[in-house]
């Protein structure tokens, strides 16, 4: 179908659409596996989340309601161009709200909310292939991944702490899924990796440069590498935000002044502002209501 | 005389049942060692004359089998065909895998192959370049055998690691540095830790002394042959330079063209060389 402004729904020709949801469905049938699919291009450059969009391109439909979150933000240039590029295309609704949304397309973050069966999250993945890092050859990761040959992976942990003293990869933490496929969950905190396992919600990772789609389908293991001297661990603050008083989310350091004060405040904002909805207080509240009085 | 005959001719039979019985002894001490590495009929040409045909041998356990003939000669191309990494033209390579039994290299899973590689074996490359992560440290290059193979405890690999470094004389204080600041001689060093640290039984060797200067050359050798007794690895070890066969070999299979002129105990084929291309490249050395 089309919409008022002449493009296709959701821009993708529906021929596309099929060949990128065979793709998906292979990803959710071999969990963790990278599935190569001939890609096409998005009217943005890519860095901006084009393998994201292909995927909620593909999956979405009139009676979704859209999400879509950068760094744990709903107002980045990136989030809302890709939001209105949708309300746009498919004339679907969008939300700020994680419990309101059916498609979540998410750049570098999970939501804090716990996500339900009914909901569908997709990754922006700037580089699908764990194992480059050590093998740049494409053939020799295929070849390891197929053998499930994985020490090497290990070898990154290995010089970490030999380096660190512990594992310090924060981002990019590499999982096995199903415990058969080493995947890179993209460029999430590992904060997020416990979130990513026995999810109820399915998870689609598109990457548009290398063009390979890989999921996580509803309820799958997905393991986080570690050492047995050296367990995986997320990351922990002193703080809780400064806003909502949480002390269980992603904190993000920000500059209140021009003298260098600075606060820790959730990510995830509309985490952030539902716990503000529900009562919930942290100690910069003063500033945070005068702020809103300002503003209004 | 009668008696004497008797006596003579039991004699001679306690003799032959001594015998008998001794044979018997020795066969079955022997029949419970099979050969680690069964060639048979083994052909891969890239051209007429260029790569290697008719190879036969067998490889016992504890053997060092040197390769050894002029650069072209088809060394490299018959050391990778064993080693798993070249499929031949025709012919069989069976190895006796203490994991998988015997086991025909080229029939089997490939899968099969690669557990090889990083357990079982061990291959030492003429360009350290070849063997190892330069962008990884020494002690990562060394453990990435150990976690491949499933070790999971940093402390446990990171031991590991400075017990071969020791082992092969490079100070554990370099343990975190890359390969690229070490010298061409522990570069070499580093690839044979690198890979002796899963106690592999059979390691293939191709010129691992090429491109070194002469004082390192003998250093390495020396190692080299220390860790082969003192480990019982088997090896089979191509080089073109006799003094190095000399020292590490203790049988010969000389190449030309790609086939097996002459093939003996080291020394009865360096001292007493009976092909005359053997001869030539005998004398030939003794030129320098
Ligand atoms: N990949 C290849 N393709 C074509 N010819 C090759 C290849 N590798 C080796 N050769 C040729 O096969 C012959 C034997 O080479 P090689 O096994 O490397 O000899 P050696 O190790 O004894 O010097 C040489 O003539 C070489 O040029
Ligand atoms: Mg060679
Ligand atoms: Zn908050």
């Amino acid at each position: 179908m089309s919409t008022a402004t002449g493009y296709n729904f959701a821009y993708l020709d529906e021929q596309s659409k099929r060949m990128i949801r065979r793709a998906i469905l292979k990803g959710v049938a071999i969990p963790g596996y990278q599935v190569p699919f001939g890609g096409r291009e998005m009217p943005l450059p890519h860095g901006w989340g084009t393998g994201g969009m292909q995927v909620t391109a593909s999956v979405i439909g009139e009676a979704d309601k859209l999400k879509v979150i950068d760094q744990g933000a709903d107002d980045t240039t990136n989030a809302v161009s890709i939001r209105r590029f949708f309300a746009h295309t498919a004339g679907v609704e969008t939300t700020e709200q994680t419990a309101e949304a059916t498609l979540i397309q998410t750049r570098h973050r999970i939501p804090e909310r716990p996500l339900q069966a009914d909901q569908i999250l997709i990754y922006q993945v700037p580089i699908p292939e764990p194992l480059r890092f050590i093998e740049p050859r494409e053939s020799e990761t295929r070849k390891m991944h197929a053998l499930s040959e994985y020490g090497a992976m290990q070898v990154k942990l290995y010089e970490d702490v030999a380096r660190f003293g512990h594992i310090a990869t924060s981002y990019d933490y590499p999982v096995m899924v199903n415990n058969r496929y080493m995947m890179d969950p993209s460029p999430i905190p590992k904060f997020d990796n416990p979130k990513m396992s026995m999810m109820p919600a399915l998870q689609l990772f598109g990457a548009g440069f290398e063009k390979r789609i890989y999921a996580v389908p509803p309820f799958t293991q997905v393991e986080s590498l570690d050492f047995d001297d050296h367990p995986f661990e997320v990351q922990s603050w002193d703080e809780a935000c400064a806003i909502c008083g949480s002390d269980h989310s992603f904190l993000d350091e920000v500059i209140t002044d021009d003298n260098g004060s600075k606060m820790f405040v959730c990510s995830d904002t509309d985490y952030c502002r539902e716990r503000v909805d529900q009562g919930f207080v942290g100690t910069a509240a003063d500033l945070s209501t005068s702020e809103q009085e300002t503003e209004q | 005389m009668n008696k004497v005959i008797d006596a003579v001719q039991s004699d001679a039979g306690v003799q032959q049942a001594l015998e008998t019985a001794l044979q018997q002894e020795f066969k079955e001490e022997w029949k419970d060692i099979a050969p680690l590495l069964s060639v048979r009929e083994l052909n891969k040409f890239y051209a007429p004359g260029k790569g290697c045909g008719d190879i036969n041998f067998d490889l016992y356990p504890g053997e060092v089998l040197g390769i050894v003939g002029e650069s072209g000669s088809g060394k490299s191309t018959l050391l990778s065909c064993l080693s798993a990494r070249l499929t031949p033209d025709s012919g069989n390579v069976i190895y006796n895998s203490e994991r998988f039994g015997e086991m025909d290299l080229y029939a089997c899973e490939e899968s099969m192959r690669r557990v090889l590689m990083r357990s079982e074996w061990g291959i030492v490359h003429q360009h350290a370049r070849d063997g190892l992560r330069m962008n990884v440290s020494a002690g990562a290059n060394i453990g990435e055998r150990l976690m491949a193979v499933g070790e999971r405890h940093y402390g446990d690999i990171r031991a590991k690691a400075e017990e071969w470094l020791t082992a092969v004389e490079i100070d554990t204080g370099r343990i975190d540095d890359r390969p690229s600041q070490f010298s061409g001689g522990m570069q070499q060093r580093l690839q044979i830790a690198r890979n002796l640290v899963t106690h592999p039984k059979l390691i293939f060797m191709d010129e691992p002394t090429g491109g070194l200067d002469v004082s390192v050359q003998a250093k390495l050798l020396d190692l080299l042959r220390n860790l082969v007794s003192r480990l019982g690895l088997s090896v089979i070890i191509v080089t073109h330079d006799l003094a190095v066969a000399r020292l590490l070999a203790h049988r010969l299979m000389v190449m030309r063209r790609g086939q097996v002129v002459e093939t003996g105990l080291t020394d009865q084929v360096l001292d007493d060389p009976q092909h005359p291309y053997t001869q030539l490249l005998v004398s030939s050395i003794l030129q320098n």
